[in-house]
């Protein structure tokens, strides 16, 4: 079982988010040739889960073209860390917002995928 | 059995029972209801409140620099310092600091030095790692991972799971098999640097709990020098048993601790809530469920404070620990479950805790070792002989 998200990615546009429900989970935002520049989640305090987070994140990149993919997951701390590990692990290095968002140590993993 | 608090234990109870008021309850509410770490700065400051208390380093002999404080007050202070949403896997949010390995304390000059000192200064973390794929309940037996001796060092190979913090921490500590022994009479304990070629943190073990995620560890071809043997060779469960039997009283103050506030809650919410022109507590079936409640925590709380104080008169408390872990995490589950069924719908959301204490506290019954074997303990003790 990968442990990696794997979905396509799709453009981050009102219509791609629309059909997503208030639900609680992950999501990546990439640049259009894939490279993951924000990990982030829809938490218990997000007022309408992925989808509201996902909206606030279109205005944030207001004029930037997009890409982004979600997981809806009940874990979604864990699953969170998990991702931002796995980013460090392939990249050696954390995404620049996140860094700046994410006080925290994280850890360090060595997948084996 | 006395348990008339001292006049000590009630300043320390009573202060920390507003730090937790006045420090935490605060903080969390702008978290995440899922959150289990709060920004560094904020710990750091959390720190040095506890500092100033004295209270820094709960379980730290007072000759490594902890506080001078015996094991029932410890519990008192467990059992407040997890009534907060996050108490249960992160009380305080580690402000009261711990001493994590214990077994550290026993370890050589040269170990202390590079592994012990660390910790007690903040500078390194570490991790235990004693279960495996193969089974849990009964470590002695279902350890797989081999150390094999080449010369001065020794070579290890296997898996390790549910181990909590392996990907953060600096060491750890490594249970291994050394010998043909089949038993608990084949077990060596290593120190491992998470740094060393062939340490391997594979994957997050995702479970209900909602913070200090476990996870997979993969061994391979791990060369440890000699000096990184922790105790005598062949004799490392003794380690991993003592701190099962330590660890069991403050894992089950956290339950208790946490079936308190749950019990708290519930009282407030059916004196407030109307029901077919009443308030809830007014309902013979919430009456009951607050008492049964009650009855829980009572009882749980009695044995567990009966253990501590066998502890601290240095008699052997492996039953009565026992007891109090089987005690406190199932009856913290049955007080979480109806102060969740008082609370109707808003129980269930994560407006409020118990949601969240209701998914971890299932995992205290299986975790530090499950009712079953808790009941295998004391039988043991109670009976006399070897279970198998």
């Amino acid at each position: 079982m990968s442990i990696r998200l794997e979905k396509p990615f799709q453009v981050l546009n009102e219509e791609n988010i629309e059909p997503i429900q208030a639900q609680l989970g992950v999501y990546q935002l990439a640049e259009p040739n894939g490279y993951v520049i924000y990990i982030g989640y829809a938490g218990g305090r997000s007022l309408f889960g992925l989808n509201s987070e996902l909206k606030k994140e279109l205005e944030l990149r207001a004029g930037k073209e997009t890409l982004f993919r979600y997981e809806v997951n009940m874990q979604y701390i864990t699953r969170y860390e998990e991702l931002l590990m796995l980013h460090k692990s392939d990249f050696g290095e954390l995404p620049e917002r996140v860094v700046q968002e994410h006080p925290h140590k994280v850890g360090t993993l060595n997948p084996l995928s | 059995m006395d348990y008339q608090l001292s006049e000590d234990q009630k300043l320390i109870v009573e202060n920390v029972r507003r730090f937790v008021k006045k420090e935490i309850l605060p903080l969390e509410e702008k978290l995440d209801p899922d959150a289990g770490e709060i920004a560094p700065e904020e710990k750091d400051r959390l720190t040095s409140i506890t500092r100033d208390m004295g209270l820094y380093g709960l379980g730290i002999p007072p000759e490594f620099g902890g506080p001078d404080i015996d094991v029932t007050t410890q519990t008192l202070i467990t059992l407040e310092i997890s009534q907060h949403r996050a108490g249960l896997y992160n009380p305080a949010y580690g402000a009261f600091g711990g001493a994590g390995l214990a077994q550290l304390f026993e370890a050589t000059e040269q170990q202390k030095e590079k592994y012990l000192f660390p910790v007690l200064r903040g500078e390194k973390t570490s991790f235990f790692g004693l279960t495996e794929p193969s089974g849990g309940s009964d470590p002695g037996r279902a350890i797989q991972t081999r150390g094999v001796q080449n010369g001065d060092d020794w070579i290890l190979n296997g898996a390790k799971i549910f181990i909590s913090g392996a990907d953060q921490a600096d060491f750890g500590i490594l249970f291994a098999r050394t010998s043909e022994d089949k038993g608990r009479n084949g077990i060596t304990c290593f120190l491992v640097d998470s740094d060393m070629p062939g340490f391997n943190v594979r994957r997050v073990v995702h479970t209900l709990r909602s913070t200090k995620y476990a996870t997979e560890i993969q061994i391979e071809d791990l060369r440890i020098p000699k000096e990184n043997i922790l105790g005598e060779v062949n004799k490392g469960f003794a380690i991993a048993s003592d701190r099962l039997a330590r660890q069991r009283i403050p894992y089950a103050a956290g339950c208790i601790g946490v079936a308190i506030k749950a019990q708290e809650m519930a009282i407030e919410y059916c004196k407030i809530r109307e029901t077919f022109g009443g308030m809830l507590s007014s309902r013979q079936a919430v009456q009951w469920m607050i008492v049964d409640n009650e009855i829980d925590i009572r009882t749980s709380k009695h044995i567990c404070l009966d253990a501590a104080q066998k502890a601290d008169r240095g008699e052997d408390f492996r039953t009565e620990a026992a007891m109090a872990k089987l005690l406190g995490s199932e009856a913290g589950g049955r007080v979480v479950d109806r102060s969740m069924q008082i609370h109707g719908g808003y129980g269930m959301t994560k407006d409020l805790p118990l949601e969240r204490w209701y998914r971890e506290m299932r995992i205290r019954r299986i975790g530090e070792g499950p009712s079953e074997v808790q009941r295998l303990v004391m039988a043991r003790n109670l009976i006399g002989g070897s279970f198998h």
